[in-house]
Parts: C-alpha cells; sequence; structure tokens
C-alpha cells in the first residue's frame, strides 16, 4: 500500500503527458518530421504555426533566404494590434492541387478562432522537393513600404458638451441626431427571418446609431426580438449611409405578421478621419467555387486601422437592398498600404445582384473618439 | 408612515376638540413671514404641515404665533394646528407663488434645417425665487436674435405657468439666440440653423500627377447656404478593374478625391439619399 499510490500518481502523470502530447498533435508533428509527401510539408509547417513555433515553421521553408523571418512570422500573429493578434490557429484543411516529382500545389484552409468570431483563410502554397523532404516555397512579399513622412490629417473631429447634472432643470441639451430607416426587407433564409436595409443620418452632427427590430405575429404578439448587434457601421458622420442586418434564427416569415423597427441614434464625439478607400469591387467566385465580393482597402489617411471591419450591401435590379454581409479583415490598414478582403454572397442571392455598396468600419486601439 | 397616522391623528383630534383657536391669514405671499393669532392660555404645541415639509414646536396659546418666511416658501394648502391641554385646533390657508423672478426656458431642437416651417418651439415655464410655478397670468418676452441681424421680439401672456412660441427657421444658416424675460429672468438658448440636404450636386475632374483629381463644385443646400464641413459625399467610380468607392467628408465647402482610372470609367457622386451628376472619364 505504501508504494501503492506513487505508482498511481506516477503512472497517471505519465498517461496524461502522453495524452496532452497527442493532444497538442505531437504524434503528428514526430510522424511527419521527415515530409515524405507535399501534402505532409504543409501540415506539418502549420502545425508548427498552430503551436506558436514561428522559428520551427521557418525552417520548413525551402527559400528562407529570400523571406524575412518577422514578416513570416507576422503572416500569421498578426502585427499593429490587428485582428490576428487577437486571434489563435484552431485547425486547418490541407488538400493538393497539383503534385509532380520536385515540385507541388498545395491548398490550405487556416481556421481562425478570433475576438469576433471565426475567421477562415485560403492559401494555395508551392511545394518544392529537396533532398529526400519537401519544403514549402514561400511567396515573397512585395507589398510596397511605406516610406517615412508626415501625412498632414485636418479633417474635422466633433466634440460633444452635455448638460452638466448641476445645471437648472430647462437649461437646454444638445438634441440626438436624426437618423432614418431608408430602407427594409425582409427575407427568409433557410435557418433564419433576415431584415436587412440601409439608414441615414440625416444631421450635421455624427451619430451613434443601432438598429433593433421586433417581430409580431397575427395576434400583434411580440416572437422574437433582436438588434443589427456588428452588422452595421455604428458611427455615422453627417448624410452617411449604413447598411444593417438583423438575424432572426430558427424563424419562419409566415408566422410575422408585422415588423416593428426601432432605430436608436446617440451624439457622439467623432473624426471624419480615417477615409477609406475600397476599390476593385467585384462579385467573383473563389478557388473553392463560392461567391464573393471581392476588392481592396486603401487607408488615405495616416493613422493605422488596427481592425477593419468591411459591410456590403447588395441591391437587385430595382434599387432594393436584398442581402448585407460583413467580414473582418485580419490585417490591420497601414497608411497607403492597400489589404486585399473578401466577404461571402449566398449563391442564390449571387444571381439576383445588380450592384452593390461597401462600408469599412474601423476600430483604433489608439482612437481618439 | 408612523409620522403620517401621527399628522392624521393629530387633524382628527383639533377637529373635533374646539377648545383653543387660532386664525392664519387666508392667503399669504411665498417667503413672506405671518403671524397667527391663536386663543387660550397655557403651553401649547403648534404644528404647520404644507406641501413640502412639516413643523412642530412649543408656542403659549393666546399669543400670536411667528412663522418665519423660510417655513412658508412653497406654494399650496397649509394647515396650522394648534394642541393646548383642553383639546387642538386647526385652521388651512393658502401660500400663493411670489412674483415671477425666473423661467425654464424649453427650446427644440438644438438644430434645425434651414426654413423649417414652426420647426423651433419655444416653451417657457414661470417660477418665482423659490421655484413655485406662477399661475397669475404674466406678460413674457420672447425674442429672437439672428446671426449679424437686429433682435426680434414680442410679448405673449402666460396661462397656467406656461407661455410658448413657435417659429419658423430663416433661410441663411448659422446660430440664432432664442430668449425670454419676465422679471429679473432673461434666459437665452441657441438654435443651429443648418443648411438642408446638398442641392445641385455637381463633380468635376481633372489630372493630378498620375491620377485623376475628382471634386465636387461647393456643396450648397437649395437655399444657397453651404453644407457644413464634415458631411459625407460618396464617390463611386466604376471602370475596367471594378467599382471603387469613398465616403468623403467635406472640406472647406468641397469634397474631393485622387483616383487611380484605368481605360474608361464612369463616376458617380452622393451625398446621403442625394444624387449628383455622373462623369464619363478615360484613363491611361
Amino acid at each position: 500500500m505504501k508504494r501503492g499510490l506513487p505508482i498511481f500518481i506516477v503512472t497517471v502523470t505519465a498517461v496524461l503527458i502522453v495524452m496532452a502530447w497527442f493532444q497538442s498533435g505531437g504524434a503528428e508533428r514526430r510522424e511527419m518530421r521527415s515530409a515524405s509527401t507535399p501534402d505532409q510539408a504543409v501540415r506539418l509547417m502549420l502545425s508548427q504555426i498552430q503551436a506558436r513555433n514561428y522559428d520551427a515553421a521557418y525552417a520548413r521553408l525551402a527559400n528562407r533566404s529570400d523571406v524575412d523571418k518577422n514578416a513570416f512570422t507576422r503572416e500569421f500573429a498578426g502585427s499593429y494590434s490587428s485582428l490576428l493578434t487577437y486571434a489563435s490557429l484552431e485547425s486547418f484543411d490541407v488538400w493538393g492541387l497539383h503534385s509532380g516529382d520536385q515540385e507541388a500545389s498545395v491548398r490550405a484552409k487556416l481556421h481562425y478562432s478570433t475576438a469576433v468570431g471565426p475567421l477562415d483563410d485560403i492559401r494555395d502554397m508551392k511545394v518544392e522537393k529537396a533532398g529526400d523532404s519537401w519544403k514549402v516555397f514561400w511567396p515573397v512579399n512585395t507589398a510596397a513600404k511605406l516610406p517615412p513622412q508626415v501625412i498632414p490629417v485636418n479633417y474635422l473631429r466633433w466634440d460633444v458638451i452635455q448638460r452638466g447634472a448641476s445645471d437648472d432643470w430647462g437649461v437646454q441639451n444638445v438634441d440626438s441626431p436624426q437618423v432614418r430607416i431608408i430602407s427594409m426587407n425582409a427575407i427568409q433564409r433557410p435557418d433564419s427571418v433576415v431584415l436587412v436595409g440601409e439608414v441615414v443620418n440625416e444631421d450635421s452632427v455624427p451619430a451613434y446609431v443601432n438598429v433593433g427590430a421586433t417581430l409580431l405575429d397575427s395576434r400583434e404578439s411580440e416572437i422574437a426580438q433582436e438588434s443589427s448587434f456588428d452588422k452595421i457601421a455604428h458611427t455615422l458622420l453627417p448624410k452617411q449611409v449604413t447598411p444593417y442586418r438583423i438575424d432572426f434564427p430558427n424563424m419562419r416569415l409566415e408566422k410575422v405578421k408585422k415588423v416593428r423597427m426601432d432605430v436608436k441614434a446617440l451624439l457622439v464625439a467623432a473624426s471624419a478621419d480615417p477615409v477609406i478607400e475600397v476599390s476593385q469591387q467585384k462579385v467573383e467566385t473563389d478557388p473553392l467555387g463560392k461567391k464573393i465580393l471581392s476588392g481592396q482597402l486603401l487607408n488615405q489617411s495616416g493613422e493605422v486601422v488596427n481592425i477593419p471591419h468591411v459591410i456590403a450591401a447588395y441591391y437587385d435590379s430595382n434599387g432594393k437592398v436584398i442581402w448585407v454581409s460583413d467580414g473582418y479583415v485580419a490585417q490591420a490598414l497601414l497608411p497607403q498600404v492597400p489589404v486585399p478582403f473578401a466577404v461571402d454572397v449566398p449563391p442564390d442571392i449571387a444571381k439576383n445582384v445588380q450592384t452593390y455598396r461597401v462600408v469599412v468600419n474601423h476600430y483604433e486601439t489608439n482612437s481618439q473618439t | 408612515m408612523r409620522r403620517l397616522i401621527t399628522v392624521a391623528i393629530i387633524f382628527l383630534v383639533a377637529s373635533v376638540a374646539q377648545a383653543a383657536e387660532i386664525h392664519p391669514p387666508a392667503q399669504t405671499v411665498a417667503g413672506n413671514p405671518i403671524t397667527i393669532a391663536s386663543s387660550g392660555s397655557g403651553d401649547a404645541t403648534f404644528y404647520l404641515i404644507g406641501p413640502a415639509s412639516a413643523s412642530k414646536r412649543q408656542v403659549q396659546a393666546g399669543s400670536d404665533i411667528a412663522v418665519d418666511s423660510d417655513q412658508i416658501e412653497h406654494a399650496g394648502r397649509y394647515v396650522a394646528i394648534l394642541c393646548a391641554s383642553d383639546g387642538c385646533a386647526s385652521s388651512s390657508f393658502f401660500v400663493n407663488a411670489a412674483a415671477p423672478n425666473r423661467l425654464s426656458l424649453l427650446v427644440h431642437p438644438s438644430r434645425v434645417p434651414v426654413g423649417s416651417a414652426n420647426g423651433i418651439s419655444t416653451v417657457a415655464f414661470v417660477f418665482d425665487n423659490f421655484h413655485n410655478l406662477v399661475l397669475k397670468p404674466d406678460s413674457i418676452k420672447f425674442s429672437v436674435q439672428p446671426k449679424g441681424g437686429n433682435e426680434v421680439s414680442a410679448d405673449r401672456e402666460s396661462k397656467d405657468g406656461i407661455a410658448w412660441v413657435r417659429l419658423t427657421s430663416a433661410k441663411k444658416e448659422g446660430p440664432t439666440k432664442l430668449g425670454a424675460a419676465i422679471g429679473h429672468a432673461n434666459e437665452i438658448r441657441v438654435v443651429q440653423q443648418v443648411a438642408a440636404d446638398a442641392c445641385n450636386l455637381r463633380i468635376k475632374a481633372s489630372r493630378a500627377k498620375n491620377d485623376y483629381l475628382i471634386e465636387t463644385d461647393p456643396v450648397r443646400d437649395c437655399s444657397g447656404n453651404p453644407v457644413p464641413d464634415g458631411t459625407v459625399v460618396s464617390f463611386t467610380m466604376t471602370d475596367s478593374a471594378g467599382k471603387t468607392t469613398v465616403d468623403v467628408p467635406i472640406k472647406r465647402g468641397v469634397a474631393k478625391i485622387e483616383m487611380s482610372i484605368k481605360g474608361r470609367a464612369r463616376v458617380t457622386v452622393a451625398s446621403g439619399v442625394v444624387t449628383g451628376n455622373e462623369l464619363e472619364v478615360s484613363g491611361g
């Protein structure tokens, strides 16, 4: 009995260590250390990235002499407080596209878990045979670097002084901004009812906007209540228009007799900076065969946009909003450096899309507003 | 609750027993001291119950009871009760608001588009020095002073302590001062009259280095007022590379953007729900 307990503890500890090793992909890494196939080479590199062992992942590259290690690390670990800095690579799928004796193409779908939800990234990688094993040929980052410079920014800023607690009754406060819902369309999706539309800030001051909706049945009883949450550009400058989308999961449109819309606007301090250009927008098919709206974001200001958020409204031939989709961009927007983006469009919606409009939400860690 | 019951019991006893008597004035003015005559003799307790306060003190029955000004600052019905050894007596009196000397001026909205018919509501509540609503009709002077213009005023009589006017905003943008005055009170509010929606929004294109500079004419509303800086103007350019959109705030009266254009491109402009002209541009 005296020896029994220590032996039991040692055995359980050993079992737990082995389980943890398997869980962390240790067995897989060991198995693929030699990378005898192109798929294995990519899997090994990605599993090392998943374990945040960027040095080991970098060592798996065929063209290390051309690739800067810090730039390679930033591709996965993020930089400038971008979304990837608040993310971890949860899993990945790898499959071969083309395979030869000395060269192969492999596609990897990376599933990140981020602070704002899941984020997928698809990458096509070239893999080369070096001796007995395969190594990943990493594309050299050719993005232009911004030279040190001063970018004068003199856009407007609005500050708000509200009525104080010590003010007498009847002392005038500043009014909330006037905002208006300019369109609303209820759509039945396979698993939900979705309300899409647009809101305009009609006032001459900035507004923080949120749209809510209540579904009523034939007896005018409330059956569901939701808000646009992050599927809206909350801060609207004067005369700015934003799309919004409100999802009602597990709901059928037949049950709904009436929709009560509620738009709330608060007067907030805001800045007209940064201005973000959205260029090269087009609806196309991605390598996985999905319909996407892709384009490029260009931060025209001097301030870094840490987490860009793209919201796109799609219109039919009558100018009616038929869908709103959104997506966070993994990279930060550095001044004057273009960054690509893509958001999904459901295939049944894509065939009716006549035109579209993209707005960009921006989150800055050093924001003064 | 206990206090309420005590007061109710005292009031009940006072209404039954008529031994001592007190004679307050039927009406008085808030903030003015009064003297209440009493009859009877010996030590007594004097209660004064008002709309916002209640007090108790020892007095001599048969003498005049002085009520300080700070005990009757609130307008409304007061009950004075005198309890001596031979019973209680009560009498009620009214305290009216003093002369108007304060105004609460509510002006809505704080921002209004130019030329809005009856778009500004101005409501004045008349109070005395002690925050009592003055129900007696009195004349209030409302005034409007536009930026760089002469003051215009008109009198309105208050009814039940309230007087109001509705105003149409001017054709010219800018702040305007709205005032109301009565007694020593003179309250002023500022309403910003802002340009209405953009009118006849037009853009033009010119060459700038490698790109095109697209800029609006000075953006004005239909009355010719400049639309405020910071108002967003949306430029949309469609060329062979796809569609480009930029939301640009107006700066110094115009909104402008540099765009790289390849081949033939169509550029459109909008601000809120207002759309402007279209340009056909040929790039390099």
